[in-house]
């Protein structure tokens, strides 16, 4: 592990910025090593937006510093620009103008040509080719995404900074797009993407789950249930709206979801037995009529550990 | 649950739409049963857009015909509209009216009457509990909110059917669980709902999906039969695999 | 890549990439291509026929208590205009409320007892002029003939000098360049402030405000490109298209109307890209400070259209307007390049004279650059 210091690739130390009296960040700290995929997980709300356009000098903080590929984002912004590949959040490209004039128009505004950036481009790049001459407007949802990530890439950045690449992006495109991150990941890049979704998290060496301006918790995700401090039971149930309200009125019960097409269940407090739980869930569940009810213990993922921790800082803000 | 009530708000049968030469919808038929919550899936491009354009009355059918709440759509577009309701991501309320004045606005423009609409006002702030922000600005309450006002909005003259495009689009994961159970509610009461989305263990919700890929739809379903018949552990491992084949082909 | 310490050195086409992409623009957008080259040639038709606000067919009654030698001849060259119809004559103006009632007659002139005595005598001759008012537009522009008429009678009748009040000065010296009051030759400089107002402030506010509300600009402003470099790839491309846009008006204007050019034509051109340069600068500012096209749109229209359109002497004469308002005027850009765009059209005067109102442009232009410059922050914030 990277400490601390002259090697990552972003240092946040306490930012903070606010809009009027909103608090669109709350003392933020987190740091990104060179290399890494960092993915920033959250709601739209939740201060993403504000997050990536401190760390692309577009806005500065109120309080606290940052430090991009070692510059102060204050006052080496402009060294920081021609460093960063960036892609906004709800980012369309010139409709009117063809793939490859896009591409073209945005490495000469970083002073460089395609061709100069072609090598680090080429495995999206050759995706999109057979299209060069189209209008990015005619474009599908998935290929303006691609060419889109051309242009934050074509003037090879040492760091790429993804605001909410996928949102409104179906869920096929969505994992060939994360693909693309993955191999760019590969080729040295320090990648850090946004997204509402949770199922991307895996894709992530680390995340934070970020919600109203604070950061909630930083983790591997593969790691992330280890911070689930309680048993979880999945219970499967032909009849879900009558399961939802069985499982709330059980004696004990913490937090009741639905997750596709099971239930999820906590206990109200922490630790317990596992099989003991679960075996009361499956008894209280027959006496309450409901016979089809499948009872499993399952392993927490990443949306059961934020759904838990947004549950916290709302009892603990209560 | 699906056939049981027998009746059916939404007939559809070889609806197709060409612009130009390209067929964005292709001979697409489906019924979906009174009260049913009805999964409407597919990638970007795929015709969802436009299928749902000419099910609310938006937009002429090439060919084939589609009855929605009773009506068709190509004669009667207008009855249709009376009686559906229709929620979209982000452009269903007025950002600069107030919550109070949302609800009336739609009560009025749907011929609800004014004791109708304080009542129908009471109790969905009573059941959003949203009674602090009755007369806050839409644009200053949360977006998990925000969608729940919507789509009580959207539900407030008792339509036979509600069409949700991308409801839950960055909404918080408590908050979007709370949506969905707003929805069953409202099915519970008769509502069709008709809803599509990118989040895939939504579909789970639904009482049965369709997945449309290049125009057509390929696979219609309960989420168990779906996942039984291409032995999936999930709607989105199912997703994948049709939609991939789709663009491959 | 080689990362020095300092910035690395751009390329030249930076430059010439923002206007080539800024030029596609422009060109692929055919409809709002189309409006823009056809939209100064209707106007010009219609300003040159249709809105013509010089008046043929002008239907006069006069007032003659005491006909005598100089009436007559006043009558006589009244009815030898081609612009005037001798309607009725009469010793009494008992009959004028019902010619202006039927709206049968358009003008009368109401003269004194005794003219030719009172003229002989160097007195003042008491004219009284009523138009009817209803379309106060025309009503002015009637005053103005009859007082034209007045005016060329005046000095004809020759020896004695009847000091008849200062209005017949005003007139003298209001039409000298343009004795047939044609009103194509007034409105044409007026257009083209019009019109490159239109191009270059609305067009750059709402194609910058555009960049805003896709995103590119986000990206533009990451990039190593600094305020000023967007602000100049954004606006040449509108330079040429103004002027493109102007030469076409100028040659309409010149072959329909046959609207003369009596000064340089190079030194119009210059004077309409420097107009061209404040107009471009306000659309920036006013995209800077607006954070969607439409407001945008709204506030170059009426930030900088409005004032062009109505205090500018276009349409109104300033003269005209209230004491107030006429110091307002003198913010107003187009207001100047009227004045010098009329004054090498119609007066065939060249900087000597003008280089007052040129000064006032180029100091407006500097200002309103830095400030457009400013306004462009290299932050969101």
């Amino acid at each position: 592990m990277t400490a601390r210091g002259a090697g990552a690739a972003i240092e946040a130390e306490g930012l903070s910025r606010h809009f009027g009296a909103v608090k669109a960040l709350d003392d933020v700290s987190f740091d990104v090593r060179p290399g890494e995929l960092f993915g920033f997980i959250g709601p739209d709300g939740a201060g993403k937006t504000t997050l990536f356009r401190i760390l692309t000098t577009l806005q500065r903080p109120d309080a606290g510093s940052a430090r991009v590929l070692g510059l102060d984002v204050v006052k080496d912004f402009w060294a920081i620009r021609t460093r960063v590949g960036y892609m906004p959040g709800r980012f369309s490209l010139y409709a009117d103008l063809s793939v490859e004039e896009n591409l073209r128009f945005f490495a000469s505004v970083f002073g460089t040509t395609l061709e100069q950036g072609a090598k680090l481009i080429a495995p999206i790049y050759e995706q999109i080719a057979p299209f060069k001459d189209r209008r990015a407007g005619a474009l599908s949802g998935g290929m303006k995404q691609k060419l889109a990530l051309c242009c934050a890439l074509v003037h090879t950045p040492e760091l790429l900074l993804l605001d909410e690449p996928t949102t409104g992006v179906d869920a096929v495109s969505r994992r060939e797009f994360w693909d693309l991150l993955e191999k760019l990941r590969a080729s040295g890049l320090t990648i850090v993407a946004s997204t509402p979704y949770m199922d991307e998290a895996s894709r992530c060496e680390r995340v934070a789950l970020i919600q109203r301006g604070k950061i909630l918790e930083i983790a591997d995700p593969r790691r992330i249930g280890e911070r689930f401090d309680r048993p979880l039971i999945a219970v499967r149930a032909r009849e879900r709206m009558r399961l939802l309200e069985a499982l709330r009125a059980h004696p004990g019960a913490g937090s009741v979801f639905p997750f596709g097409d099971v239930v999820h269940y906590t206990d109200a407090r922490p630790g317990g037995d596992a099989r003991a739980i679960a075996d009361a869930v499956r008894q209280d569940l027959a006496a309450r009529g409901i016979a089809d009810a499948e009872v499993e213990i399952v392993s927490p993922g990443i949306e059961d550990v934020f759904m838990a921790l947004m549950q916290r800082r709302g009892a603990e803000a209560a | 649950m699906t056939s049981a009530l027998g009746e059916r708000s939404i007939e559809v049968d070889g609806l197709t739409r060409r612009f130009g030469t390209f067929t964005a919808v292709d001979r697409i038929s489906f019924d979906v049963a009174q009260g049913e919550v009805f999964g409407f899936l597919g990638a970007n491009g795929a015709g969802k857009t436009t299928a749902i354009r000419m099910l609310i009355g938006l937009l002429a059918p090439s060919a084939g015909s589609a009855r929605v709440a009773g009506y068709d759509v190509a004669t009667h577009a207008e009855m249709v509209k009376r009686n559906i309701g229709y929620m979209s991501q982000r452009f269903s309320l007025y950002e600069d009216l107030t919550v109070r004045e949302n609800i009336t606005l739609y009560g009025g423009i749907y011929g609800l009457s004014d004791i109708a609409i304080e009542k129908r006002t009471t109790e969905l702030v009573d059941r959003l509990d949203l009674r602090d922000d009755i007369d806050a600005r839409v644009k200053s309450i949360p977006l998990g909110w925000k969608q729940k006002l919507a789509f009580s909005v959207a539900v407030l003259h008792d339509p036979r059917v509600v069409f949700l495009d991308e409801p839950t689009g960055g909404v918080d994961p408590i908050t979007r669980r709370q949506f969905w159970e707003l929805i069953y509610t409202t099915a519970a009461t008769g509502t069709t709902v008709f809803v599509t989305t990118h989040y895939m263990d939504e579909a789970e919700y639904c009482d049965r999906v369709s997945i449309m890929v290049d125009g057509r739809i390929v696979a219609l379903g309960t989420p168990a039969e779906l996942k039984e018949q291409y032995e999936a552990r999930s709607i989105d491992d199912v997703f994948v695999r049709l939609a991939r084949a789709g663009t491959a082909a | 890549m080689s990362t020095p310490a300092t910035r690395p050195k751009r390329p030249p086409s930076t430059l010439g990439a923002f206007v080539t992409k800024e030029m596609h623009h422009i060109l692929r957008d055919r409809q709002t291509l189309a409006i823009l080259l056809l939209m100064p040639l209707v106007q010009v038709l219609l300003f040159g026929y249709a809105l013509r606000t010089d008046i043929r067919d002008l239907r006069v009654a006069v007032v003659d208590p005491t006909p005598d030698v100089a009436t007559l001849r006043l009558r006589s060259r009244l009815a030898a205009t081609s612009r005037f119809r001798l309607l009725k004559v009469s010793t009494t103006t008992n009959v004028l409320p019902e010619l202006f009632q039927r709206r049968t007659a358009d003008v009368a002139l109401v003269l004194p007892t005794s003219f030719a005595e009172r003229m002989g005598r160097g007195d003042t001759a008491q004219v009284l002029l009523i138009t009817d008012a209803s379309d106060p537009n025309t009503g002015t522009t009637m005053q103005v003939y009859v007082r034209s008429v007045l005016a060329d009678f005046e000095r004809d009748f020759g020896g004695a000098r009847p000091r008849a009040g200062a209005i017949f000065i005003a007139v003298a010296s209001r039409m000298r360049f343009n004795p047939t009051l044609e009103s194509a030759n007034l409105f044409v400089p007026g257009l083209i402030a019009l019109v490159l107002t239109l191009v270059s402030a609305l067009m750059t506010a709402i194609s910058l405000s555009r960049e805003k509300e896709l995103g590119t600009l986000e990206v533009l402003l990451v990039s190593p490109l600094r305020p000023w470099q967007i602000i100049v790839g954004k606006v040449v491309p509108y330079l040429v298209l103004g002027f493109a846009i102007t030469c076409l008006v100028l040659t309409a204007a010149r072959v329909v109307f046959s609207v003369p050019m009596r000064g340089s034509v190079t030194l119009l051109l210059a004077e309409s890209v420097l107009f061209t340069i404040v107009s471009l600068s306000l659309g920036v500012l006013v995209a800077a400070r607006t954070s969607s096209q439409r407001a945008a749109m709204l506030g170059a229209l009426v930030g900088t259209m409005m004032p062009t359109a109505l205090l500018s002497g276009m349409i109104f004469p300033i003269t005209s307007m209230p004491g107030w308002l006429q110091p307002v005027t003198r913010v107003v850009p187009a207001r100047w390049f009227i004045v010098i765009a009329r004054g090498i059209m119609l007066k065939g005067i060249g900087l000597e004279y003008l280089w007052r109102e040129t000064a006032v442009l180029a100091g407006m232009a500097l200002l309103l650059l830095v400030a457009a410059t400013r306004s462009f922050h290299a932050h969101l914030d």
